[in-house]
């Protein structure tokens, strides 16, 4: 079975929430939008206080060529644009809207039909998505309509549709899999057509086998479209990594990008955006949010409008456990922690995990005792031990040298540490001091 | 929200590994070998190997409590297995005082003057037993017999496979005749150190090591493998001066060294590229100590020399990066 050849680790699965259907949750009292929900430069706000908007009603326009616009998931009124702190821990500036009935723009398709057929030109595609507002789903957020345009001097054959899930509990892709299949399909073949290739692979990691079945009968017949089971080992989702599992290209480090070695991927969710948004003209304004944790009482797949708050979807999930220590906006290996129940979901937020107290705080580090398993652990064949140690030397130059830009911060190397040591926040400081002295050093050229 | 909410940056999981489960399982995999001492050399062997843990234990406490003033560190049982391995490469018949001195150079010097565990850049075993074998010539190159269960200063001594390999290679073909089988030096029963002579019961330790992933194949296999192909060679260039390179995988120090000494954590390189070069090192240093230094056994210098170069070689073998274009 095809993987990633180097290093990976073995989390814990703790898929919970596999066998729960999509539940949908009910409206929020007021709902917040932070202009920031993606990467590049924040939204701009075109709507103003006591504005009236309806559900799909663009409420900010993308604020450069890297940004996405954001629509209401809610009618009702404007009440404010001031700021909140998402989950980046960070206060961003955001509009909040209170919530009075469900009226929908009337341009916005909200049957179950299946839509098979546009006439739309790859341009208008393209156009489409960008107006909708869509972003990379898996929780790295880059516009997608960014994505589909690739530099013109790459040549694009393949079009990898991500579906490993490789982080432990999360259950969102894999429960929209299961019940969107048609849709994932012809979510796929409209972005084929805008790349003007014919050939797209969806990798899903083997510990999913009713979605590897469902998928294979249902591009069966459809010619092009491949399904990949890939072994399960963290991080085979990585965009990186899940790239050299399924072409056996690696991508040069950055800034050499996937189109480099003729690859675009997009995640499962992202397509089933792209489906909705050409096909049925809705714009990004709900999720599949996974709601789960070790002793969480209703472990839950949730539809949820885009802006509700999280502390409503742990309501649904009945409630947050006494013990919990540590509230996570996305997987247990990369997610962020969040401040309170407060932040709202946004377009990146896969899944919110509940971790017990007892698993939440940080052992004691200890010496490094040279055992070599961060080495052995790290999928980008990187050093941990002595990247860490170079930055607490504040050694940037020997940071540098060592590929430190290289890293995805996955965890790998801080969750195999036997001595505890936190490789991954000295790693993440260095990258931050090289990256500047880096773009510092482009400058003067 | 009546919760206290903990804020930390990803991961937020762990594998649960600690310092302490990988001490222990090389504990268990020493066991066998102690086993297969007890059982060849008696209350010699329990004699030393007792005297060898409790005075690491307590030297490291002593050194902790006392000099540092820092918390204790027995706790991460590393002491424990430096007193076991340094009561490996002791002979059965050595003095209670030389164990103690041994123990002090090898905690004291070896390890805590460096800072303690992680920080040492020598195997701290072989620091203490290299320091014997210097200070105490004769008592440290002089080794019992097997099956003197009951003899601990008194046992008899006689000559070991390496002594003997030694002299064949040195002209005197008569030695040929008392070299044992290799059914007994695959077993262990012949003379040597307390935890070298089984090579099957050292064997069963590797496996016990992989399995429970607290070392890779690089370091062992590439060591025996040198060794290996290196005596292969002058045993083919002339078989009546140089022994069969299976008597050499069998005898001295060779295996405990390539299984527990040489892949402890500390002292040797940190990816698979430098430890097969770092296996190499050993193997070859060790082939020529024994064929031509004036000590029968080389593997503990071969050991020490190599995990002065350790830090090179980290500098040398960089890990195979990924997207890095192919040369």
């Amino acid at each position: 079975m095809n993987t990633f050849k180097i290093g990976g680790v073995h989390p814990e699965p703790n898929k919970l929430t596999a066998d729960r259907k999509i539940e949908t949750l009910a409206l929020p009292v007021q709902a917040v939008f932070p202009l920031s929900q993606h990467i590049g430069a924040p939204a701009v706000p075109c709507v103003q206080k006591g504005d009236t908007v309806r559900v799909g009603t663009r409420i900010a326009e993308p604020g450069g060529f890297m940004s996405a616009s954001i629509h209401s998931s809610v009618s009702g009124k404007v009440a404010k644009i001031d700021s909140v702190i998402d989950a980046s821990g960070v206060r961003k500036p955001a509009i909040f809207i209170d919530v009075e009935g469900d009226e929908w723009e009337p341009s916005i398709d909200r049957s179950d039909k299946l839509v098979l057929q546009s006439n739309k030109s790859r341009e208008e595609i393209v156009e489409c998505i960008k107006n909708a507002g869509i972003v990379g789903m898996g929780g790295a957020c880059f516009p997608t309509h960014v994505k589909l345009c690739p530099p013109k001097e790459c040549t694009i054959d393949t079009l990898i549709i991500n579906a490993v899930e490789c982080e432990p509990y999360l259950t969102a892709d894999h429960r929209l899999m299961l019940e969107h299949s048609d849709e994932i399909i012809i979510g796929i073949k409209i972005i084929l057509k805008v790349l003007g290739i014919d050939h797209a692979v969806i990798g899903i990691e083997a510990n999913k086998p009713d979605a590897i079945t469902l998928m294979r009968s249902k591009t069966s017949m459809v010619s092009g479209i491949e399904v990949m089971p890939l072994q399960m080992k963290y991080p085979q989702g990585g965009e990186k990594q899940l790239i050299e599992a399924v072409t056996g290209r690696q991508v040069p480090p950055p800034p050499a990008l996937p189109a480099n070695v003729g690859c675009v991927v997009q995640n499962v969710g992202t397509v089933f955006a792209v489906y909705e948004a050409v096909m049925k003209n809705k714009p990004l304004i709900e999720r599949i949010v996974t709601v789960t944790g070790q002793d969480v009482k209703n472990p839950c797949n949730l539809k949820v409008r885009m802006g509700t708050p999280v502390s409503q979807l742990i309501e649904y999930a009945g409630g947050m456990p006494e013990n919990t220590g540590k509230l996570i906006s996305g997987g247990p290996m990369m997610g962020r922690p969040l401040l309170d129940d407060t932040a709202p979901v946004v377009k990146g937020t896969s899944g919110i995990l509940m971790i017990p107290e007892a698993d939440a705080i940080r052992r004691a580090e200890r010496n490094c005792i040279r055992c070599a398993k961060c080495v052995q652990a790290c999928p980008m064949g990187l050093e941990p031990y002595l990247l860490a140690t170079a930055s607490e030397a504040s050694d940037w130059e020997c940071a540098e040298e060592n590929w430190i830009m290289s890293c995805i911060e996955c965890g790998c190397c801080q969750s195999t540490c036997p001595s505890r040591r936190p490789l991954l926040d000295w790693v993440r400081l260095a990258k931050n001091r090289v990256g500047g002295i880096i773009r510092a050093r482009n400058a003067k050229k | 929200m009546a919760q206290k909410l903990y804020i930390t940056t990803s991961p937020h999981v762990h594998c649960g590994d600690t310092i302490e489960r990988n001490m222990r399982w090389v504990i268990w995999a020493l066991m066998p070998a102690l086993f297969a001492s007890f059982f060849m050399f008696g209350l010699g062997a329990l004699i030393v190997t007792a005297t060898s843990v409790l005075s690491c234990l307590f030297f490291e406490w002593f050194i902790t409590r006392f000099l540092l003033k820092r918390p204790s560190t027995l706790g991460d049982l590393s002491a424990v297995i430096t007193g076991i391995l340094l009561a490996f490469n002791l002979p059965s018949n050595i003095p209670l005082y030389m164990i103690v001195v041994g123990a002090l150079v090898a905690i004291g010097i070896g390890k805590m003057a460096f800072g303690g565990l992680g920080n040492n850049p020598f195997n701290p075993a072989l620091v203490g037993r290299v320091f014997l074998l210097i200070s105490f010539p004769a008592r440290m190159t002089s080794w019992p017999v097997p099956h003197q269960l009951t003899a601990y200063t008194d046992a008899v001594t006689g000559a070991t496979p390496m002594n003997l390999i030694g002299q064949i290679a040195g002209g005197n073909s008569a030695a040929a005749d008392q070299l044992p089988g290799l059914g007994d030096l695959f077993l262990g029963n012949i003379g040597g150190c307390i935890g070298e002579v089984s090579a099957l019961m050292l064997l069963i330790g590797f496996v016990i090591l992989l399995c429970s992933k607290v070392i890779t194949w690089h370091i062992p296999v590439s060591i025996l493998g040198t060794v290996t192909v290196l005596t292969g060679i002058m045993w083919l260039i002339n078989p009546v001066l140089y022994v069969n390179p299976l008597y050499h995988l069998c005898s001295g120090g060779l295996m405990l060294g390539a299984i527990f000494m040489a892949t402890d954590y500390v002292t040797s390189p940190m990816t698979p590229k430098g430890m097969v070069w770092y296996g190499i090192g050993i193997g070859f240093l060790t082939v020529v100590i024994r064929y031509f230094g004036s000590y029968p056994e080389g593997m503990s210098f071969a050991i020490l020399i190599m995990n002065a170069v350790t830090p090179l070689i980290n500098n040398w073998c960089k890990p195979k990066r990924f997207g890095e274009a192919v040369k």
